[in-house]
This record gives structure tokens, sequence and C-alpha cells, in this order.
């Protein structure tokens, strides 16, 4: 029981303990200072030479969002052609059909977002060309979306004024070379000297020790796996995600998959800290992430190891936690932690199944979704960070009776209005997508049956979840949900498009404002950002949006499935 | 828009090749220095592959240990878990008759010893362990079906005891149930 637990420190150590020094070499390669990984250059002016870029033209908060924006309707165009038609090209050893363009739409989307909603099942619903060039694809570049939109904004907050922000190619082709690729290559190779398939071979037929016959689905999937995880895109090879014993074969993949979806969420904040050379935010900003995150950890290992309230009455031994789910080479505490990080972070791969985790997990592993901010996904973390930030500095001004400033930028009526609509755009695609969806289920339950795979509380939840999910662009489920239907294909891939874009471009604008105005030199009445004080109110507000917001949705779940089981 | 477009288009070209060909190449060329050469480890029984090592697979023979409930009956081109939430009527059902058949089929075991792994389902559908307790409770109606020394197999599973530090202790059930195989023709 214990060794579990130290599982979990190990976990979260490694993943601190990496998270810094990578911050300080990633504020390096961001500022153009000198760093380890100079040799690739070259590679890079390739890059850029045959693709007609200059890197080197400074961009204005408009013009990033448009390069954003414009690369981005590339990939999705690129994303349905292929899905749409995977049927009959090459690359497609076990005969996989081409899917519906309602699920294409989905798929193409859910990826092109960092996310991973996933409507089909690996083995069965893509091709291996699908597999590398669409899903490996979109995780790579997704993530480097993400990282360079959040470096826009650290390049935003220095304290000078101006519009000229960096180049936007730069710091994406960057992001590859120096960090994705790299680390993927890395963590591929781990993956694959413990067992983890990496082979063009389609499945391969046998008779087992007792004689039934099956057929095992191989692929490549360690250079997949290894993406999905540093991009936190969270997208798995197999139906099962990590849960497969292929996908992760052991404790020491685990333990290595789940560092490297907490790594670059972790190091993006010391960067933020190293880049603007000011430690001491970047601490506040990881007190106030790592406070959330505990608090939602600690009650869901507490609920995992003690396993089913209803089980235990049948007077079984549930001395190793919760099981229904969870794989025996992981453990409860290990699938708990898991949970709770892919759903704080914006990845959404699993290594047990959420859907048959205690009530109050459940509901954790939501809230973790619901705030969006404890670390958060690949530089979109930091992005809605940012808006709550901007919201706690304003009402923390109006408390204290100053004008509102934020790292030596005044806070205005324009800026205050942009981190609102973007905070509040999630709770309300969350909350009218799932109300939506519950007044169809209700207005004819028999028809839409094949949606809930659980009666009661527990299906709402099913439905909560998914929207929860779509739009924190997590991609996790509570996967009973029968969610490859056009009504779930288009309203979530509708709520992930939304939910992607307006946060991106919200804090993009603000810090392109901030950039634009003259810094206000700091006196005695300054409100310091990097103070336990300040931290306390970001909490603060944190807490108060995302309760009063879900409260009332999450009460009709998994809270009263809690008391109806404890 | 076409001076956006352009650079996008060929960004996006020339990515494809870094990701999707170089990328892959490069983790297949590392690849076919590890064990299974990237297509997976298997295991053997008198020269035919029976399974690969991870890849759990059904038992429910007496004579063998028996692995876990698995919601697409071990299927390894398909997998998946149940799903069921916690209060399902219908699922909590499905756990009490799953601990009623075990409990008739392993005579002399008694509720609290059964531990819960054998009668819930994976989250893969395909894992390949048990707790030792999954295995040793088993140890009776083995030695019965094979005719051998309950010692014997308990013994067996001490010797395959995969040890955790950090993470559960487990064994592994095809290589248990190979290991009895090659019990019983040594012995023969």
């Amino acid at each position: 029981m214990n060794q579990d637990l130290l599982g979990v420190l190990v976990m979260f150590g490694l993943a601190l303990g990496l998270a810094l020094p990578l911050g300080r070499f990633l504020a390096n390669v961001f500022r153009g200072d000198k760093n380890a990984l100079d040799f690739l250059a070259p590679v890079e002016r390739g890059i850029f030479r045959l693709s007609g870029i200059d890197a080197n033209r400074e961009m204005t908060w408009q013009q990033h969002l448009v390069a954003l924006l414009t690369i981005n309707l590339v990939w999705f165009v690129l994303a349905m052609a292929v899905l749409c038609t995977q049927g009959v090209l090459p690359l497609n050893p076990d005969h996989n059909p081409s899917m519906s363009p309602d699920l294409a739409f989905n798929t193409a989307i859910s990826f092109l977002v960092n996310c991973n909603l996933q409507h089909y099942s690996g083995e069965s619903g893509l091709s291996y060309l699908s597999q590398i060039v669409v899903i490996t694809f979109l995780q790579f570049v997704s993530a480097a979306t993400g990282i360079a939109a959040a470096v826009v904004i650290f390049n935003a907050l220095q304290a000078r004024t101006t519009d000229k922000l960096g180049n936007f190619y730069n710091y994406f082709v960057k992001s590859l070379t120096r960090l994705l690729l790299p680390g993927s290559l890395i963590i591929a190779l781990i993956l694959a000297f413990n067992g983890t398939p990496m082979t063009l071979a389609g499945k391969q037929e046998l008779v087992t020790l007792q004689g039934e016959s099956v057929a095992v689905s191989r692929g490549p999937v360690a250079a997949m796996v290894a993406i999905k995880e540093l991009g936190t895109n969270g997208g798995g090879f197999y139906g099962a995600n990590s849960a497969h014993p292929l996908e992760n074969p052991n404790f020491l993949t685990n333990v290595v998959e789940n560092v490297a979806l907490t790594l670059i969420p972790l190091a993006m904040i010391f960067a933020l800290g190293f880049y603007l050379k000011r430690k001491r935010l970047a601490w506040m900003i990881f007190g106030v992430m790592t406070v959330g995150f505990v608090a939602l950890l600690a009650p869901t290992i507490y609920y995992e190891m003690h396993g089913n309230p209803a089980i235990a009455q049948m007077g079984v031994d549930q001395n190793l936690g919760a099981l229904e789910g969870k794989e025996m080479r992981f453990g409860a505490a290990a699938s708990a932690y898991w949970s709770i990080t892919n759903t704080v972070i914006s990845c959404g791969s699993i290594n047990s199944m959420h859907d048959s985790f205690m009530p109050l997990s459940g509901l954790c592993q939501m809230l973790g979704m619901m705030t969006n901010a404890f670390y958060g996904g690949c530089g979109v973390g930091l992005l809605n960070f940012f808006a709550y930030l901007i919201i706690a500095v304003f009402i923390a001004g109006l408390m204290v009776g100053r004008t509102p400033e934020f790292l030596g930028k005044k806070i205005e009526a324009r800026e205050m209005k942009i981190a609102v609509i973007v905070t509040l755009l999630h709770p309300l695609l969350i909350l009218a997508g799932t109300a939506m969806t519950a007044h169809l289920y209700a207005g004819n339950p028999t028809e839409y049956a094949g949606w809930l795979a659980n009666p009661g509380f527990h299906g709402f939840s099913e439905m909560l979840y998914e929207f929860t999910s779509a739009s924190a662009n997590n991609g996790s489920g509570f996967e009973g949900l029968g969610d490859n239907t056009p009504w779930w294909n288009i309203s979530t891939g509708v709520v992930l498009l939304l939910s992607r874009f307006l946060p991106i471009i919200g804090p993009v604008a603000i810090a392109g404002l901030l950039a634009r105005k003259k810094v206000v030199p700091e006196s005695a009445g300054t409100l310091p950002a990097d103070t336990a004080t300040f931290g306390v109110m970001v909490l603060a507000v944190i807490v108060i949006i995302a309760a009063l917001a879900f409260f009332p949705a999450l009460a009709l779940g998994p809270i009263a499935e809690h008391f109806s089981l404890y | 828009m076409k001076n956006q477009l352009l650079p996008a288009i060929r960004l996006t070209l020339v990515l494809l090749v870094v990701c999707c060909l170089i990328y892959p190449a490069l983790v297949w060329a590392g690849v076919q220095l590890a064990p299974g050469q990237g297509l997976g480890v298997t295991a053997s029984k008198n020269g035919r592959v029976v399974g690969y090592d991870n890849v759990g697979q059904k038992f429910d023979r007496p004579e063998y240990f028996n692995s876990r409930p698995s919601a697409v009956d071990y299927n390894a081109a398909g997998s998946a878990g149940s799903n069921k939430g916690p209060s399902n009527p219908e699922y909590l059902g499905t756990v009490k008759a799953r601990l009623d058949t075990f409990l008739l089929q392993n005579p002399g075991v008694t509720k609290d010893q059964v531990p819960a792994e054998l009668i819930t389902a994976s989250g893969s559908g395909l894992d390949p362990h048990l707790s030792a307790q999954g295995a040793y409770v088993q140890v009776a109606r083995i030695a019965k079906a094979r005719n051998i020394d309950p010692n014997t197999i308990k013994s067996l599973i001490n010797n395959n005891l995969e040890k955790g530090v950090i993470n559960p202790d487990r064994v592994n059930v095809l290589r248990l149930n190979l290991a009895l195989d090659n019990l019983a023709s040594a012995s023969r």
C-alpha cells in the first residue's frame, strides 16, 4: 500500500526535478540565447528556407494570430482528406474503413486542437497512415502551436513598450526541433525497449495457451505514444489508451509517460520566470497550481485506495483498492494520480477507466478540467491561467482602491472584457452543451438509450464529463458514453473549436494590448504580483468561478451518486 | 491571404517529412536493437508462439490460473474496459454473480479471501497480471485439477512473483501457466 504512494511521489518528484532545468533551457531557446541544441540551427534554417519563411520578421499580436489560424486551417483540410479516404489509401494492413464525415470532422478537430475525444477505437478505426500523418503529425504541431502562443505572451509581458512580439514560425518550429522531436525520440525508444510495438506489420494471429484464436493489434505505436504524452495530447494508439499493455507495458513506462505529460506544462511555468527574470512570479504561479492540484489529487487517491463500498458489502478483499477499470501493474494509487494529472493538464490520456472511478474521484477529474488552469496543457495551460491572473489583478485592484496593474502595465476595461469572456466561455460551453443533451435525452430516452452506459446520476455525469472534456480540450471521457453519433460528433466538435481558439486569441490579444502600453514604474502603490497574498487571491478567483458555475451540475451528477453509494 | 496560405502549406509539407517520415524512421531504426525488434515480445511453448508476454489472454479452465474478467473477452484487437459506474445496479449484480461463480469453482475458499481483481474487469480488457493473493486463492483448485502437491504450485507463484518497489506486487498469468505446463511435462 505505502509502496504505491511512494510511486506517486517518485513521479511528481521526477517531473518537478526535470521541469526546472528544462524551463531554463526553454527560456534560452525562445530568447535566442546560447543553448545546448544550437547545433540544430542549420536544420531550422533549412526548414524555413524550404517553406519560404523569414523567421526574423517581427510580428504584431494580430499577425501572430493570423499565421497561427491559417496554418491550423491547412492542417484541418489535410486531416479531413486523409480520414475520409483512409480505407483506400496505403498503409492499411488491417483493412480498416474510411471514416464517416461527422466522425472525421470530430476526429480532425479534436486532434487539431490538441485534444483526443476519439469517438473511434484505434485498432479498428484508423489506418497506420492516419495514425502517422493525421494523429502523430497533429500531436506534434498542435502542441507546438500552444507553446508558440504562450511564448508570444512571455515576449509581450516584458517591461517595455512595443508592437513587435517575435516571429510565430520561429517559436513554432523551435518548439518542435528543440523540444518535442528530441524529447519524443528518447521517450519512444524507452517505450520500445520495454515492449511497445513499432512496426508497420498488421495484426498477428495466434492460438493462445488455452487454445483460443486471437489477433493481436500492432503498429507504429512507440513513435506515437511518445508525442502523445510529451505534447499533452493524450490520444491513444489503442482504444484503451495507456491502460493497454502494449501502449504502457510496465511501471517504468508508466512513470516515463506520466512524467512526460507533466513535464512541459511545469517547465513552461519556470520558463516564464527565467524569460522575464521574475522567478518569484513563476513560483507564485507554480504554488497556486500545485495547491489546486493536490486538493484534487488527495481525495481521488483516498477514495480509489479504499475501494467501492458496494463491493465491500459483498465481503471480498479490497485491500488493493477499487480495481474495476484498473490494471494490476499500476494499482489504485498510480491510476488515481494519472487520472488527476491528465485532467488538470489537458492531456486526457488514461491508464484506467475514469467511468468506473468512485463518484468523488470523478468529481475531482471533472473539476480539474473545469478550472482548466492547474498546470494545463502544452502552453495553453498558462494562457488560461493568464486570464484568471488578469481578473484577479482587477479585483484586487478594486479591493484596495488602486488602478489595477500587472507587471508594470495598466489593466483597463478592454483587457478585462476579453479576460472575462474567455473565462466565462468555458462554463457556458460545458453547461449549455450538457443541458441541451440532457434535454434531448430526457425527451426521448428510448431513442437515445445507446448514449448512456449507466443509469441515474452516473449517466448524467457521463454527459457532463464529455462536454467538460471537450471544452477543456482534454479528450478523456467517461467512455461508457456511446458518442459516435452525429449529435455528439458535431456538438463536441464545435465546442472543441471554440474552446481552443478563443482562449488562445483572447490572452494573446490581452498580452498584445498590454505590450503596447507604457510602463508604469513600480511604487509603494503597486500591487506586487509575485507574493503569496496575491497567489491566494488568484486561487480564490479560480475557486469562486469554478464553484459558482459548476456546483449545481456537479450536485446532480457525482455528488448525488456519492450520497447514494456511501 | 495568399501570402499567408502559401508559407503555411509549404511549412506543413516540410514538417510532414520531418515528423511523419524522419522521426518514425529514427525510432524504427533504434528499435531494431530492442527485444522483439518492435514487433512485440512473444512467449512460446514447444516452438509455437502462444501469446505476447504483456498481453493478457483468456484462461477459464480449472487447471490454469484464471485471468481477470475482461469487458472484451480478451480480444487483443479491440481493447476496452467495462466503463460501468460504481453504483450501477446491473454492474453490481454482475460482480456478485462472478463472486458466486468463483466460490462455486473454488470450494473451501471464503469470500474474504477473494481479491477484488478476480471479480472486476480491467481497464484494457487485456490485463496480463494478478495480485499474489489472486494467484494463491486458486492454488487448491489447480492442485486438484492437475493432481499435484499444492506446495509445488505455491512455490511456483513465489518464483514468478514480480516484486514492486514503487508499485504493486503481481504475477504474470501467462508466464505462470506456462510454468505450470512445464511442471506437468517434466514430471511425466
